[in-house]
């Protein structure tokens, strides 16, 4: 279960995140949507601990574990995945090789024992395949040269062979056509169970109808002023953001 | 920066020379520096490389036989000439059976009338031994090792290599050591019409050594040179690399990686001649520099009236791993052909903050995370390299060098 609470954070000494209350239960799947610049973002940062970005108040646990204190790494082996709203390219780092470094470096972190070339191989391969991604695609070097399309199926590639247990996909389907957005969306919903949770941020309804989600939150600067049901995203669709906006100002 | 050092240590090697049995064919080169001396900052070419640490090694005694580095040198599974403070090893070597190798004496080559100051003259009145390597036309040599041993004391080894028509050669050079020692070695290459020579160059002197290199490749018609260089040792470094495509169709591939770490400062200076028509060379260089090293990357490629159709092309890129990492670089296109195509380019960075976090974001450890991008990094100068012995040798060594860079 993700938990955060009172969550206030920034960059460069700007406050973005202005107070966030937000728990996502074990086994659910929950959509943040709010306009550009709302913090959608910087709230995915956060949460991963990426450098740069200064927690200034609240808290955010993960399964009792205290998020902000840990190194990204610890976060990843704790089982929380970013899909990235931007991937990014590595030059000269074999995309196989890559996998299944973050992979033994999780079970590492886990106790778990390392999976040999050919096992992990193996499992990359039927990722690979359920995805409809080009069989050289493992043998790239890290999105570079990818598609936008590419880059965002390689980002659930690595979600499907982490197997996190809770995944922020930020903007996943931003770039996708409608082809791509559903073997997208069926390689998330490919990972729901009780022990998978989800933090979906998307600014079109479009992916909630393949991946539906438990609860829809509006972010809108930097701070939760709705929360729903599906049909929430439905009515933002029709309405925009504009009339959320008003109802809160 | 007070040259004195400097002047003395050539007073001192002038003495030297003139206490040992003329010989005609050194004279000149006395000549030479007893007028030039060592090159000081002054002097343009060595201006980012001041050699005042010189005086400090350069004429202490070895503390050991060399031999005793023989179980470092990497097994690569073929033939090997092993030279020791300068001279031929023969109870060390393996050489080749069906190769006409010769030592005992210098192998003098052929060099240009402009290269034969400074170093080289240092290496021309002092040189003892050296490998003369003979590649008949349309044979294929396969793979030979050249390496030097050093354990302290001055070494001045001076081999050559020709290659006939279509004749190949890979030539692995090692350099190894302990202690305080200079090494100064001169190799030149007479590359004939088609034939193929790879160079492929570790140098991992000790930490207190200074190793000061000299090649100078002739590259006849349709020919290719093809070198890499990996520098992780030395206390001071420099390796200079002449290359003269005079054929049509000529090819150079001048590529380096340096790793540095500590105090270490290690130059690559390449300097391609373009003297005929529709030749090629390619440089890739990389510096990864970690503490307070220094790196000197200078490339000067030089188009002759004649040579139309050149393709140069140069890419300097380094990593600075330390705000107190330094490297400093001069590239430098003289053109004097009208139908060219020349490009350089220098790119110095510091490991992307962005790709760092991805990769600790799908929970790769900070440390290993940083070596991977490293590895990356020269990767590609290392993608050249295709005898696979070899490149496995340099990734293990860049292993421990990254091992060590962690540890400090
Ligand atoms: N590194 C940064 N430096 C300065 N401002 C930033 C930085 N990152 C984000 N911001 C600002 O914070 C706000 C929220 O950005 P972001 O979280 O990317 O929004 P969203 O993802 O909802 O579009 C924007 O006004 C953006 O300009
Ligand atoms: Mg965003």
């Amino acid at each position: 279960m993700l938990e955060i609470k009172g969550l206030t954070a920034g960059v460069e000494g700007k406050q973005i995140l202005n107070g966030i209350d937000l728990v996502v239960p074990s086994g659910e799947v929950h959509a943040i949507m709010g306009p550009n610049g709302s913090g959608k973002s910087t709230l995915s940062y956060v949460l991963s601990g990426r450098d740069g970005y200064e927690v200034t108040g609240g808290s955010a646990s993960f399964d009792g574990h205290d998020l902000l204190e840990m190194p990204p790494e610890a976060r990843a082996a704790a089982g929380l995945f970013l899909a990235f709203q931007y991937p990014v390219e590595l030059p000269g780092v074999n995309n196989a090789n890559f996998l299944r470094a973050a992979l033994n470096a999780q079970r590492r972190a886990r106790g778990e024992e390392e999976l040999d070339s050919v096992a992990f191989l193996k499992l990359a391969r039927a990722a690979t395949k359920k995805l409809s991604m080009a069989n050289d695609l493992l043998r790239r070097n890290v999105n570079v040269g990818f598609s936008g399309g590419e880059k965002k199926r390689n980002e659930v590639l690595q979600m499907a062979i982490l197997r996190p247990k809770l995944a922020i996909l930020d903007e996943t389907d931003s770039g996708l056509d409608i082809d791509a957005l559903r073997i997208v969306s069926e390689g998330v919903n490919a990972q729901r169970g009780p022990d998978f949770s989800a933090l979906v941020i998307t600014h079109y309804q479009r992916l909630l109808d393949y991946i539906v989600p438990d609860k829809v939150h509006v972010l809108a600067r930097g701070r939760i002023v709705r929360t729903g049901g599906p049909e929430l995203a439905r009515e933002l669709e029709e309405t925009g953001y504009a009339s959320v906006l008003a109802e809160v100002a | 920066m007070s040259t004195q050092p400097l002047q003395a240590l050539a007073g001192k090697f002038a003495d030297a020379y003139a206490a040992r049995a003329a010989d005609p064919a050194r004279a000149l080169a006395a000549e030479r520096f007893r007028a030039e001396g060592l090159p000081t900052p002054r002097v343009e070419a060595w201006h980012y490389t001041p050699l005042a640490a010189l005086a400090d090694v350069a004429l202490a005694a070895p503390a050991r036989d060399p031999a005793v580095l023989a179980a470092r040198i990497p097994d690569l599974g073929v033939p090997r000439l092993v030279f020791g403070n300068g001279r031929y090893r023969a109870d060390l070597s393996t050489p080749p059976a069906d190769l006409a190798v010769r030592t005992g004496a210098p192998a003098w080559g052929v060099l240009p009338e402009g290269l034969q100051h400074h170093l080289v003259a240092l290496n021309t009145m002092f040189a003892e031994d050296g490998a003369e390597i003979v590649v008949p036309p349309g044979t294929d040599a396969g793979v030979l090792m050249l390496v030097h041993l050093a354990t302290g004391g001055a070494s001045h080894p001076r081999h050559a290599v020709r290659l006939g028509a279509n004749a190949r050669l890979t030539l692995v050079e090692i350099a190894l050591g302990e202690g305080a020692a200079f090494h100064n070695p001169v190799i030149t290459f007479a590359v004939g019409e088609g034939a193929t020579v790879v160079h492929t160059v570790l140098q991992e002197e000790s930490a207190e050594a200074i190793h000061l290199a000299t090649v100078f490749a002739e590259v006849a018609k349709g020919a290719t040179y093809d070198s890499f260089l990996l520098t992780l040792g030395g206390r001071l470094a420099r390796r200079e690399m002449h290359t003269r495509l005079a054929g049509p169709g000529a090819a150079a591939h001048l590529n380096a990686a340096q790793l540095l770490g500590g105090t270490q400062h290690a130059d690559f200076t390449t300097d391609v001649v373009h003297a005929s028509a529709n030749a090629t060379s390619r440089q890739t260089v990389k510096n990864v520099l970690a503490g307070h090293a220094r790196g000197v990357f200078q490339g000067r490629i030089l188009v002759e009236r004649d040579a139309q159709k050149t393709d140069g092309y140069q890419m300097n890129q380094g990593l600075l791993l330390s705000p107190t990492a330094e490297l400093d670089v001069k590239p430098g296109l003289e053109i004097y052909a009208d139908d060219v195509k020349c490009s350089h380019g220098t790119a110095i960075g510091e490991i992307d903050p962005e790709q760092l976090f991805y990769l600790r974001s799908r929970g790769i450890p900070e440390g290993e995370a940083r070596a991977m991008l490293v590895r990356a990094f020269i990767g590609e100068a290392l993608d050249g390299i295709a005898f696979a012995p070899v490149r496995a040798a340099m990734e293990e060594r860049i292993g421990i060098w990254w091992e060590a860079q962690q540890a400090s």
